[in-house]
């Protein structure tokens, strides 16, 4: 009895989040049609590049609970790999796009050698290697004259009006956001999500378990350059140029991080919900305050204010609320001493003790944290 | 040729020798703390500014000032330490901090640039100017005078750890918080009190900067990142590994600087990936009985 009321609970659920979805998806679709100014659809262009960015960093970085602050060498490469692949094979107009997979391919060609080094490393290491592994990124960049110098590349010109480049580079960014958060969802369900995790709660008895973790970290982490790099791309092309500073930007690193964190780490809603709420604002805050202090202070600020208050994310947070209003203080599955009538199999000559009951529960909380 | 080379090992040892304090500082938060403090890197410069104002709106001698400077950064570090990194709990401890002390930096840096604006500052004084010639070398005076403090300084940290209670304490909390607590050892004081000290160098630390390079609120990250280049080559939590590292570090850098200026500081990361790839524990880390 009680089995059957939670299969209907599970499937209704499943229904709803299934017309959400849809509805997210149609309003996301038609969301140039409505505001179709260019400054608007400039906002969300950023937003859904940076959904797809942070969705592609959680995929490594929140479900292996290696912090990476390197991500910029992904996007600021695959921004360099399409504009000098433009550049020097003369590609103009259009064709341009054609150079995406490339910018992808320099990502995960990149991601090999940088994660073979730093992911011999762990926790605070492991962050700083990344953080210097950048540092020689923004640095040769600059240096380098393939690279262009201090003066970066730019991209060949698109025969587009502002509406239609927006309109355009809006879906190109949502197909990209899309394509980011499925492929987290799917590796998050996957065998694979299972043993990332693993190896987040406890390495050393993951490994003992039979998980290779370097091949299982390192797979993650090429995968997530891979898509960064891709978006890198996009975003160049959008903004038609690239310098060091811009394409390797520490404070894009630290936003990553931070959008995941408001969300939620290691969940897949959580960075799309806090690239949704950050990114705008923050570019809200740039144009408003063009000399930029302000809106560092205010940066500042917010950040403080999230990891003090809400440590663990709107996702996880949120989720708890939710479950606590709809079950009003009770349990979500009724305690075992209630169920006792269900036969349970052969542990059924078993007393119902009060610790089974909270070892459901607490199963019961779990599978529910997990869904969100 | 060789002179150049000589000169250039002088220059990274003087150099070194500030930076080590600056590191110095920067391990043994980490060592007690479990955390990486990004705000270092600001905060050496908001040492700068504060010695700053100090030369300029009370002409005071740079190395006098530093009598209220260094207080006034422990102080800072305290607060910082008391108001926000002590709350910080939980499996997200590392990158959370990473997240609170960079927010930190954010916003010292921020009102930094509302007061002083963007323009690059320098500190002045007739020793900044002058130099001796020692040996065949010509050495500034101001790197000779912040070299001797930087290694009297580290002396002290030394002596301060090994010689006294205090120093007895935040080495067991170094090494087990539980056991540290369980012994009757005050582990939220020592927290805060390291934290403290190791801002309180950054004080002098700054001074020295501000000296011998021109500086805006922004000079913090480039900073920042090769301090935690230092400390995690020379291993962390390690003092003697933050010495050596930055010495080795720094002439490294200027040896390279010879040659080529801009590839010195890729050098710089590039030596500590290397380093790393053949001992990730760095030069005298202690490898983890496990990690969590």
């Amino acid at each position: 009895m009680t089995g059957t009321a939670l299969t209907g609970t599970v499937s209704r659920q499943r229904a709803a989040a299934g017309l959400g979805l849809i509805v997210l998806a149609v309003a996301a679709i038609m969301f140039p049609v409505v505001f179709p100014s260019p400054v608007t659809t400039n906002y969300a262009v950023y937003a859904l590049i940076f959904v797809a960015v942070v969705s592609a960093w959680n995929m490594f970085s929140g479900f292996s609970g290696y912090i990476s602050l390197g991500q910029a060498v992904f996007f600021g490469s695959g921004a360099y790999a399409v504009g000098i692949a433009a550049r020097d094979w003369h590609i103009n107009g259009v064709g341009v796009f054609a150079l995406l997979p490339l910018a992808a391919l320099v990502g995960a060609v990149i991601a090999v050698p940088f994660g073979l080094v730093a992911l011999r490393v762990r926790r605070h290491t492991f962050i700083v290697i990344t953080i210097a592994v950048f540092f020689i990124f923004q640095l040769a960049a600059a240096n380098f004259s393939f690279t262009g110098g201090s003066v970066g590349v730019s991209a060949p010109f698109l025969p587009w009006s502002p509406t239609e480049f927006n309109d355009r580079f809006y879906y190109i960014t949502l197909a990209c956001a899309a394509a980011a958060v499925v492929i987290a969802a799917v590796v998050r369900r996957s065998r694979f999500g299972l043993q990332l995790r693993a190896i987040r709660d406890d390495e050393d008895r993951a490994r003992g378990l039979g998980v290779r973790t370097m091949r299982v970290k390192l797979s993650a982490f090429v995968i997530s350059g891979a898509i960064t790099g891709l978006v890198g791309g996009v975003w160049f092309l959008y903004l038609t140029q690239v310098q060091p500073p811009s394409g390797f930007d520490p404070l894009f690193d630290l936003s990553l991080v931070l959008m995941a964190f408001l969300g939620g780490l290691g969940t897949i809603s959580g960075p799309i919900i806090g690239a949704l709420i950050i990114e705008p604002g923050q570019l809200y805050l740039t144009i408003k305050y063009t000399n930029g202090y302000a809106s560092e202070i205010l940066l500042g600020a917010l950040f403080l204010l999230i990891v003090l208050f809400v440590p663990r994310g709107i996702v996880p947070t949120g989720g708890e609320w939710i479950r606590r209003l709809r079950t009003r203080g009770r349990p979500a599955i009724p305690p075992a001493s209630q169920r006792a009538a269900v036969p349970s199999g052969p542990r059924s000559e078993e007393p119902a003790t009060s610790d089974e009951g909270r070892r459901d529960l607490k199963a019961a909380r779990r599978r529910a944290g997990d869904r969100i | 040729m060789a002179r150049e080379i000589y000169q250039a090992i002088v220059d990274g040892i003087l150099v070194g020798g500030v930076y080590a304090l600056m590191a110095v500082g920067l391990t043994l938060i980490f060592g007690v703390l479990d955390i990486i403090n990004i705000a270092q890197g600001v905060l050496v410069i908001l040492g700068a500014y504060l010695s700053y104002q100090l030369s300029v709106s009370l002409h005071l001698d740079l190395f006098l000032g530093l009598l209220i400077t260094v207080p006034a950064m422990f102080v800072v570090g305290v607060v910082i330490q008391w108001a926000f990194i002590r709350r910080l709990r939980g499996r997200e401890r590392t990158s959370m901090t990473l997240l609170v002390t960079y927010a930190v930096a954010l916003i010292i840096e921020g009102i930094l640039y509302e007061i002083y604006g963007p323009n690059p500052k320098q500190l002045n004084a007739s020793y900044v100017q002058s130099s001796v010639h020692l040996f065949g070398f010509y050495l500034p005076w101001i790197y000779i005078y912040g070299f001797a403090l930087a290694l009297a300084l580290v002396a002290a940290i030394y002596a301060l750890l090994y010689r006294t209670t205090f120093g007895r304490s935040v080495r067991a909390t170094m090494q087990d918080e539980t056991a540290a607590r369980l012994v009757g050892i005050d582990v939220n004081r020592v927290a805060a009190l390291t934290f403290g000290v190791g801002v309180a160098v950054t004080a002098v630390g700054g001074m020295m900067f501000g000296a011998t390079n021109a500086f805006n609120p922004n000079s913090g990250y480039d900073l920042i990142s090769r301090l935690l280049a230092i400390i995690i080559l020379g291993g962390l939590g390690s003092i003697g590994g933050a010495l050596v590292a930055s010495v080795f570090m720094l002439t490294v850098e200027s040896l390279v600087d010879i040659w080529s200026p801009e590839w010195a500081i890729v050098v710089f990361y590039a030596a500590l990936v290397l380093v790393l790839v053949i001992r990730p524990t760095g030069f005298f880390g202690r490898r983890p009985v496990r990690a969590q």
